[in-house]
C-alpha cells in the first residue's frame, strides 16, 4: 500500500519535466480583456450608430446601466481567472455579484420608466428576439477563447469557474449589446437580456460539467 | 509557528525548484508532503487503504497542475486546497456509488467463494453431463476426456489416442456442439 505510493512518487519524478508558471492571473484577465475590447471597438466603429449611442448615453441612468454590466463583465472574468487556481477563495465568485446587481437595478428602473410612459405596450415582443441572438451570437465567440485559458490552470471546481467566466462573457455581450440598441429598455428586453445571460451562464457551465464528467 | 513557515518556505523553495524541472528536488518535495496529505484526508476517510488511494490521487493531481503554483504564495495553503478538494471528490464519489448499489448479502454469501460454488454447482450439474456424454459417438467421448475433462494437451491426447491433431479438434468441436444441443434441450 504505501510501497504503492512510493512507486508512484518516483513515477511521477522520473517524468517530471520543466513547467511554464502561470502568469498572475489578474494579468490574464487583463490580457483577454484587452483583445477581447479591441475585437468590439473595431466591430463597434464599423457597424454602430454613435450618434444614437452618444445621445443616450448623456442620460446619466443609462450611462450608469451601461459602466455597472461593463463592470459586471471585467469583475466576473477576473474572478473566473483567480478561482481557476486551486489555492482561491471560493468567495472570489461574490466579486461580481454588487455590480451585477447594481446592473439589474438599473435597467430594471429604466424599464419602469418605460412601463409609466407606455404601460403593458412593453411587452411586445418586437425587437427583443434580436436582443436574444446578438447577446448568444456575441457570447458563444468570447466563451470559446475564454474557456480555454480558464482550464490552462487545471481548476479543481471547473463548473464554478465556468459559471462565474459565462457571467463575465454575457455581461461583455450585453454591454456591447447596448452600442446596437437604439432605444430605451423594455420590460420585455430586461427579461430577454436576463434570459439571455443565464442561457449563457448554463450553457458554459453546463459544458465544462459535462466535459468533467466524460474525463471521469 | 515561526518552523511551520519555515516548513513552508522550504517546501515552496522545493517546488520552484521541481517547476524549473529539478526532479531530485520534486521527489524529495513529494515525499516530504505524503504525511501532510494524509493528515488532510483522513477527515473525510477512515479505512487505511482508502486514505492512501486518495492521497494518490492527490499526488496526481499536485503534478498535473504544478504549474499553477506561484512561489510567492504560501505552498501550505496551496496544497490543503488540492488535498482537502479532492478528499471531498472523493468522498462523494462513493456517496453516489453507494446510492445506486445496493448490498445484496445473499449474493455476497452465494459467490464469496468461487471453489466451493463450482462444487455445488458441478454436483448438480453432473449427472445431465455424464448422460449427455455417454450419449457421444465413441470419437467424441475419447475427444471430450482427454482435452477436456483430463486437461491434457492435444499432443498428448493425440500420443495417447493414437489419433491425428486434426482429428481430436474436430471431435472435441463436435461434441461440444453435441453437448450443448442435448443440455440446453433437457432444461427447456
Amino acid at each position: 500500500m504505501t510501497s504503492d505510493t512510493d512507486r508512484l512518487i518516483e513515477r511521477l519524478a522520473a517524468e517530471a519535466e520543466p513547467v511554464r508558471r502561470l502568469r498572475p492571473p489578474v494579468l490574464r484577465a487583463a490580457l483577454w480583456l484587452a483583445a477581447v475590447a479591441a475585437v468590439l471597438a473595431a466591430a463597434i466603429l464599423l457597424f454602430a450608430n454613435l450618434d444614437v449611442f452618444a445621445r443616450r448615453a448623456a442620460d446619466p441612468k443609462l450611462a450608469l446601466e451601461l459602466i455597472f454590466t461593463l463592470l459586471t463583465g471585467i469583475l466576473a472574468i477576473v474572478a473566473a481567472f483567480e478561482l481557476s487556481l486551486p489555492d482561491r477563495a471560493a468567495a472570489w465568485a461574490l466579486l461580481p455579484l454588487p455590480s451585477l446587481a447594481l446592473w439589474i437595478a438599473s435597467s430594471g428602473y429604466a424599464c419602469w420608466r418605460h412601463w409609466i410612459v407606455y404601460g403593458p405596450d412593453g411587452w411586445a415582443i418586437g425587437e427583443s428576439a434580436d436582443c436574444f441572438r446578438f447577446i448568444l451570437g456575441v457570447s458563444v465567440p468570447l466563451a470559446v477563447s475564454l474557456v480555454p485559458l480558464l482550464r490552462r490552470a487545471a481548476p479543481l471546481a471547473p463548473v464554478r469557474v465556468a459559471a462565474v467566466g459565462g457571467l463575465g462573457v454575457a455581461a461583455i455581450a450585453a454591454f456591447a449589446l447596448q452600442f446596437f440598441h437604439p432605444f430605451d429598455i423594455t420590460i420585455m428586453d430586461l427579461a430577454v437580456h436576463a434570459a439571455a445571460v443565464s442561457v449563457v451562464v448554463a450553457a458554459v457551465a453546463g459544458a465544462e460539467r459535462a466535459v468533467g464528467r466524460r474525463k471521469g | 509557528m515561526g518552523e511551520q513557515l519555515e516548513a513552508d518556505r522550504h517546501w515552496s523553495l522545493l517546488m520552484a525548484a521541481a517547476q524549473d524541472g529539478d526532479r531530485a528536488a520534486y521527489e524529495r518535495l513529494l515525499r516530504e508532503i505524503v504525511p501532510f496529505i494524509r493528515a488532510v484526508v483522513s477527515r473525510q476517510h477512515r479505512a487505511r487503504d482508502r486514505v492512501e488511494e486518495v492521497t494518490q490521487e492527490v499526488l496526481l493531481t499536485i503534478h498535473r497542475v504544478r504549474h499553477t503554483y506561484d512561489p510567492a504564495r504560501p505552498f501550505r495553503h496551496w496544497l490543503a486546497s488540492i488535498a482537502r478538494r479532492r478528499s471531498i471528490d472523493a468522498l462523494r464519489r462513493r456517496l453516489r456509488t453507494e446510492a445506486h448499489e445496493i448490498a445484496d448479502d445473499t449474493a455476497y454469501e452465494t459467490f464469496a467463494d468461487p471453489a466451493a460454488n463450482r462444487v455445488v454447482e458441478a454436483s448438480a450439474a453432473r449427472d445431465g453431463l455424464g448422460e449427455a456424454i455417454a450419449g457421444l459417438t465413441p470419437p467424441q467421448r475419447e475427444a471430450i476426456e482427454l482435452l477436456k475433462l483430463r486437461e491434457l494437451s492435444l499432443a498428448e491426447a493425440s500420443g495417447l489416442s493414437g489419433k491425428s491433431i486434426a482429428a481430436l479438434k474436430v471431435n472435441v468441436h463436435r461434441a461440444i456442439k453435441s453437448l450443448r444441443q442435448r443440455l440446453t434441450g433437457a432444461e427447456e
